[in-house]
C-alpha cells in the first residue's frame, strides 16, 4: 500500500467543529463526544484510526489514550489499520442473503481480485462485509461511505464499481460535512 | 386504507421542512401540551393510549415514564434510533422522511419528564439521516420550538443527534447510555433501572423513534382516542418493515389486530409471495423472534387466524407462537434454506456478542460454528442437539437480552424445521443450494 501522509493534529475548521460537538455535552462529560470525534478524525485519517490520532483525540477530550483505544476498538465502523480510498461495505445479513447478497460479494471479488477484508494492491479499494445496515426492504445493499446503495444487482454493483474506480473514489469524508 | 397516525402526509413532498409539516399541523401538539397540559398531564395521556415501546420489548411507554425519579433536578429523555435488528427499517424510513414528527415527539416526551437536554442516539452508518435530524433541529430552535422559553411557556429544552459507530449493543437501553457517555456498549446491570439511574447517573428514559414519533397524535387527539385503535392490549397502529420474498418490500403502518395472511397477500400490504412462489416461513418481529412455519404464521395451533398484534403472534408461546418485536417482517419463500437462513443471523449474533457475558460471547460463536459445518455437509445429528442444548444455555444467563435474542431463532429454527437440518446432515450438503 501506498504511504499515506497521516494527520496528527485537526486544522482550526476541524477544530471549530469539533468544539461545538463536545459543547452538546454537560460540563466535565466531554468524554461524550468520543465516537463523533472518532468519526471525523478517521474520515481527515485516510479512512483509519492511528495510535497517533487516537492519543490526539485523548489529548482533545482530556481523558487517557486507553480510554479512546478501548472504544475504538468496540465499534465496528472504526479502523485499526490503513483502508483503501474507498471502502466498500456488503451487507450480507439475513435479509440481504435472501435477495442475493453472496452474489454481490463475489462479483466485487472477482472483479477487483480480492478477498472480503482485504485492500487492493493500488491502494484503491478495500471490500469489507458488514451487518444489517437497517435497508432490508431494499436489499441488497452496500454502503460506501455515508452513502447507501441499494436494490442492488449484479449490473448496477458493476457499473458503481464502474463509476468509482472512473472518479477515483474516496470513501472517507467529513461525515459532517 | 389503513388507520395512518405515522405515515399520515408522508407523501408529501417537502415534508423533511419545517414549513411544510407546520403547514400540515406540526408542532400543534407542542404548542397544546406547554399551554394547557403540566408534565404529568401529559406522562397521564400516554398512559391512558396503552402505547407500547416500539423497540422490540413492547413495554407500557406511559409505565416507564411513570418510573422516573423526580427527586433529581436533572433528567435526561433519550430517543433511541440504533435501528439495528436485522429485518427492520421503519426508524429509517420514518426519520428520514418526516424528522419534524421526531423532534415534536421529543419535545413533548422531554416537558413530561423535565428533561432540559435530549438526545438522539443515532447509528452511526446513518450519518446522512442525522444531518436530515439536524437540518430539522436548527428549523425548530429558528421558529421557537427548541431553545429557553418555548414559545413562551418558560420550558426550555435542547435537542442534540448523537451518532454510534457500528455495534448493534447499542440499541440496549443500557449499552446506549454507556455509548452516550463515550464508552464501550457495555450494558449495565439492571436494576437499577435507567429511570432511576440513568444517563450521567441521572434519571432518564430511552424510547424506540416509533414510540416517540406516536405521541404528537396522542397529544393532539387524546390518549383514549389512540386507545380506541387496535384490538386488546395492542393499542393503536404499528410500523412493520417487511422484506424478503414479497412482492411489494417496504414500509406500512398496520392498525394492529390486521390478519397476517391479509398483510402478506394482499396488494395494500406485501402482495404476496415473489414469482407465485409458495410461502415457507416468517421472521415476524426483527431476527430475534422465533421463526415459524407458513401454516403457523397464517393461523395458530387452535385453527384461528394469525393477527398482527402482540397477543395473537404471541399465541402459544414460543411453541406454535412467536412475537410481534419491532415489527420486521421477514418472509421467506420455498426456495430459502433455513440453515443458511438461521446462518447469517447467527453469524450476526456472533459478530454483535459485546463479550461481557461467558454464555453469549462463546456461546454464539459455538452456534455459527457449528451451523456452518452443518451448511456445508460436515455436520452430525449430534450437532443438531447440540446447538439446541448451547442455545437452552446461552438463553437467560446474560446481562442483556442479547443473549435470548441469539437463542431463539435457533432452537425455533430447529423447533419447527429439524427435518431440513437432518437432511443437511444425510445428505452432506445443502438440499436446497445450486
Amino acid at each position: 500500500m501506498e504511504d499515506k501522509n497521516n494527520i496528527t493534529a485537526f486544522n482550526t475548521g476541524t477544530l471549530a467543529l469539533v468544539n461545538r460537538i463536545i459543547k452538546r455535552y454537560p460540563q466535565g462529560r466531554q468524554k461524550s463526544a468520543l465516537l463523533p470525534v472518532l468519526h471525523i478524525a478517521q474520515s481527515e485519517n485516510n479512512g483509519w484510526l492511528s495510535s497517533e490520532i487516537m492519543d490526539y483525540v485523548a489529548t482533545l477530550l482530556d481523558i487517557q489514550p486507553i480510554e479512546v483505544y478501548e472504544v475504538a476498538s468496540f465499534y465496528s465502523m472504526f479502523n485499526l489499520q490503513p483502508v483503501g480510498n474507498c471502502v466498500i461495505e456488503v451487507c450480507q445479513t439475513g435479509p440481504c442473503w435472501l435477495k442475493g447478497a453472496e452474489e454481490i460479494i463475489a462479483h466485487y471479488e472477482a472483479r477487483l481480485g480480492i478477498k472480503v477484508g482485504e485492500t487492493t494492491a493500488d491502494g484503491r479499494f478495500t471490500l469489507k462485509t458488514v451487518e444489517c445496515l437497517a435497508a432490508c426492504g431494499n436489499a441488497p445493499v452496500l454502503q460506501v461511505g455515508t452513502e447507501y446503495h441499494e436494490h442492488l444487482t449484479l449490473q448496477k454493483a458493476g457499473q458503481l464499481l464502474d463509476k468509482w474506480q472512473a472518479e477515483n473514489k474516496i470513501s472517507h469524508t467529513n461525515p459532517y460535512l | 386504507m389503513a388507520k395512518q397516525i405515522l405515515l399520515n402526509n408522508i407523501e408529501v413532498p417537502g415534508l423533511a421542512g419545517f414549513e411544510v409539516y407546520r403547514r400540515l399541523g406540526g408542532y400543534s401538539a407542542v404548542e397544546k401540551a406547554l399551554k394547557n397540559f403540566t408534565p404529568d398531564q401529559v406522562t397521564e395521556e400516554v398512559k391512558k393510549s396503552g402505547l407500547k415501546g416500539r423497540g422490540g420489548a413492547g413495554f407500557p411507554a406511559g409505565m416507564k415514564w411513570g418510573f422516573i425519579d423526580k427527586k433529581n433536578e436533572t433528567r435526561y429523555f433519550v430517543c433511541n434510533y440504533d435501528e439495528s435488528e436485522p429485518g427492520t427499517f421503519k426508524d429509517r424510513f420514518l426519520g428520514q422522511m418526516n424528522p419534524h414528527l421526531l423532534i415534536e415527539g421529543m419535545i413533548l416526551g422531554s416537558y413530561a419528564l423535565g428533561a432540559r437536554s435530549s438526545y438522539i442516539y443515532i447509528r452511526g452508518e446513518l450519518f446522512y439521516v442525522l444531518k436530515i435530524l439536524e437540518k430539522a433541529i436548527d428549523e425548530a430552535y429558528l421558529n421557537g420550538f427548541l431553545g429557553e422559553n418555548i414559545k413562551g411557556s418558560g420550558y426550555s429544552l435542547d435537542l442534540y443527534v448523537h451518532p454510534g459507530a457500528g455495534a448493534y449493543i447499542c440499541g440496549e437501553e443500557t449499552a446506549l447510555l454507556e455509548s452516550l457517555e463515550g464508552k464501550r456498549g457495555n450494558p449495565r446491570i439492571k436494576p437499577p433501572f435507567p429511570a432511576i439511574v440513568g444517563l450521567y447517573g441521572c434519571p432518564t428514559v430511552v424510547n424506540n423513534v416509533e414510540t416517540i414519533a406516536a405521541l404528537p397524535w396522542i397529544m393532539n387527539n387524546g390518549g383514549e382516542a389512540y386507545a380506541a385503535i387496535g384490538i386488546g392490549n395492542s393499542k393503536g397502529t404499528k410500523l412493520i418493515s417487511a422484506c424478503g420474498h414479497i412482492n411489494k418490500p417496504g414500509v406500512y403502518e398496520i392498525e394492529l389486530g390486521l390478519p397476517v395472511e391479509e398483510f402478506i397477500y394482499s396488494d395494500e400490504y406485501c402482495g404476496g409471495i415473489r414469482n407465485g412462489n409458495k410461502l415457507k416461513a416468517v421472521v415476524a418481529g426483527g431476527s430475534s423472534v422465533p421463526i415459524l412455519p407458513a401454516h403457523l404464521i397464517l393461523k395458530t395451533a387452535k385453527g384461528e387466524p394469525r393477527l398482527m398484534s402482540y397477543e395473537s403472534l404471541a399465541e402459544g408461546g414460543f411453541e406454535t407462537g412467536t412475537m410481534l418485536g419491532s415489527g420486521g417482517f421477514i418472509v421467506m419463500d420455498d426456495t430459502t434454506c433455513i440453515v443458511k437462513n438461521l446462518l447469517t443471523f447467527s453469524r450476526f449474533y456472533h459478530h454483535e456478542s459485546c463479550g461481557q457475558c461467558s454464555p453469549c460471547r462463546e456461546g454464539t460463536g459455538w452456534i455459527e460454528k457449528i451451523l456452518t459445518r452443518i451448511e456445508n455437509g460436515q455436520g452430525t445429528m449430534k450437532d443438531i442437539d447440540l446447538l439446541v442444548n448451547i442455545a437452552r444455555h446461552v438463553e437467560g444467563n446474560t446481562i442483556c437480552p442479547l443473549g435470548d435474542a441469539a437463542a431463539w431463532p435457533v432452537a425455533s429454527a430447529i423447533r419447527h424445521f429439524r427435518e431440513e437440518f437432518e437432511e443437511h446432515v444425510k445428505l452432506q450438503r445443502c438440499p436446497l443450494s445450486k
